[in-house]
């Protein structure tokens, strides 16, 4: 068993047991129309404690990855494992297995009708735990993620950045060792987004989660991750996994470092490959 | 930003009587500068006298009584049965697809047309009323209801199914109170119908409840009277609209619709 993983190329060479683990992973999408393909034979490993980030251009099927990977969505082919246990049994997902993974969205998905803190414990209040422990790890919570005394606010009240700490909040409730973000960034300003960017290495870091991060800024990917690995469309397959050898904790200083500046273009230049190959898209048609 | 807020609160508290006042005011001056037949439109005077003769009336509080308990009982039943009604299209797709003509028939038809027919059924006393009211009470909630039940937030039913909630845990956090606020829009409407419905019945038929007052009025040709009543039913109607306005502001404080609103 390991020495098939140490054969891997994607496999850095300490893992020994991936948290993760996609094999061969298809998804196709059947309508009255016709089926599109939007993911073809993934495999991918991730090491416990370890940063991924998947990048691409829309309609590379990142999203459906993250989404069968968390158990939302299940593949139609290939094998999908957490810690060594499967996530889908057939059509159906493996709760326990599932139940170790913290989801954060390309939108907060804050209940409006929640207060921060009862939005953040709702993981532990489904879990059963009792009220005053759900209380005290809320406000805890709170704390890491900067939302201090915000606890008893109502989501409508704060803005989008804070909407999507509290998300984040929310998601390492529940101790995950594994975070699974969609674009949770998106939808913020570059000034709010490069604070989050650093608030989450300190918080995957102090936390040891193994994230899986999913993004279409390159920069971003590469300030985050240990590996990026970059998807190509129509179907979603690997173009390629880089390693980022950038020492940790990072700072938003790092751009300028040509290190960094050689990762995000060496992406760039296989992003745009990808593109010159397929004629319909151009070379800087983001998003 | 907070005097705007201010200004929202006690405005309308202002604005209310002033305008009320205005309204009294035009209304004394067309009736005595153009000498209008009392039998027509009586004076604010006049109907300040027989809206206070009303009031005194012990009578008249067992109309309010009548009238009331047929509303509260319509809207009542309409309430239980357009929130099963509507949780029940809202979850199984088909059988709204199936229903839907018949609902949409069911909607173009003048309600109120049908009172004869449940007078016929169920005599001029208490029930026919009740179930003009609840008719009418019923189809604003369905509809309200079943588009509440389809309108869960996809994202927040995600976050749900990640944390693999349970059924009753996926309903008691997430479809119930997303479906409360189109459950009290429901409501809002509903209430006024269900006077609407109460009212109506009592014009055809009986002998109790303000409808049954507005008609006696007339009958007697009391025109003070009869806007005295209209006055008092009006009345009636806003406490009842205003007591389901106070139980959506207990129940849902979080909702939009429940905050102070602000000029834009």
């Amino acid at each position: 068993m390991t020495d098939h993983l140490l054969a891997e190329p994607t496999t850095p060479p300490d893992v020994v047991t991936p948290e993760l683990e996609l094999a061969g992973v298809d998804k196709v999408y059947s309508s009255r129309r016709g089926s599109t393909e939007a993911l073809r034979g993934i495999d991918l490993r991730v090491a416990a404690g370890e940063f991924v980030a998947l990048v691409g251009r829309s309609g590379c099927g990142k999203t459906t990855l993250l989404r069968i990977l968390a158990g939302l969505l299940p593949p139609t082919g290939g094998d999908v494992r957490a810690g060594g246990r499967p996530v889908w049994r057939g059509g159906r997902r493996d709760e326990e297995t599932v139940s170790r993974f913290g989801l954060v969205f390309q939108e907060p998905n804050l209940f409006p009708w929640f207060t921060i803190e009862d939005n953040v414990a709702l993981p532990l209040k489904l879990r059963g735990t009792d009220r005053a422990t759900r209380r005290a790890r809320a406000h805890e919570l709170c704390e890491l993620v900067g939302l201090g005394g915000f606890e008893k606010s109502l989501p409508r009240e704060l803005s989008g950045g804070m909407r999507q700490r509290a998300a984040i909040a929310r998601a390492l409730s529940c101790d995950p060792s594994v975070l699974l973000m969609d674009e949770p960034f998106g939808a913020l300003d570059a000034l709010t987004r490069d604070r989050m960017n650093l608030e989450l290495q300190s918080i995957a870091s102090s936390t040891g989660a193994t994230v899986v991060f999913v993004t279409h800024s390159i920069p971003e990917a590469v300030f985050l991750a240990d590996r990026v690995v970059l998807l190509s469309p129509r179907p979603g397959r690997i173009h390629s996994v880089t390693d980022v050898d950038l020492a940790r904790p990072r700072e938003l200083e790092i751009d300028v470092e040509p290190a960094f500046r050689e990762t995000v273009r060496a992406l760039r230049a296989g992003l745009d490959e990808e593109d010159t190959k397929r004629s319909g898209a151009g070379p800087w048609e983001e998003d | 930003m907070e005097q705007r807020g201010n200004l929202a609160k006690w405005l309308p508290w202002v604005s209310a009587p002033v305008l009320l006042i205005l309204l009294v005011i035009v209304w004394s001056l067309v009736v005595s500068v153009f000498g209008v037949s009392e039998f027509v439109l009586p004076a604010p005077s006049a109907v300040a006298a027989s809206l206070g003769e009303l009031v005194v009336d012990p009578a008249t509080w067992g109309h309010v009584q009548v009238t009331v308990t047929e509303v509260l009982s319509g809207f009542a039943i309409a309430l239980v049965l357009g929130v099963l009604g509507g949780v029940v299209l809202g979850r199984i797709a088909w059988l709204e697809v199936a229903m839907r003509p018949a609902l949409v028939a069911f909607q173009v038809v003048p309600k109120v047309a049908l009172i004869p027919i449940f007078v016929i059924w169920f005599g001029f006393g208490l029930t026919s009323k009740v179930i003009m009211a609840a008719i009418l009470a019923f189809f604003p909630i369905l509809l309200n209801v079943l588009l509440g039940v389809r309108s869960v937030d996809r994202g927040h039913r995600d976050v749900m199914r990640g944390l693999g909630a349970s059924r009753w845990s996926t309903f008691r956090n997430l479809e119930l109170p997303s479906t409360l606020p189109y459950v009290f829009a429901g409501m809002e409407v509903a209430i006024v119908f269900s006077v609407i419905g109460a009212i109506v019945g009592e014009y055809l038929g009986g002998n109790e409840g303000l409808g049954f007052l507005v008609v006696s009025s007339l009958n007697a040709l009391d025109a003070p009277a009869l806007f005295a009543v209209i006055v008092l039913l009006a009345a009636v109607g806003s406490v009842l609209f205003f007591a389901v306005n106070l139980a959506k502001r207990l129940v849902i404080p979080w909702h939009e619709s429940v905050s102070e609103k602000e000029f834009a």
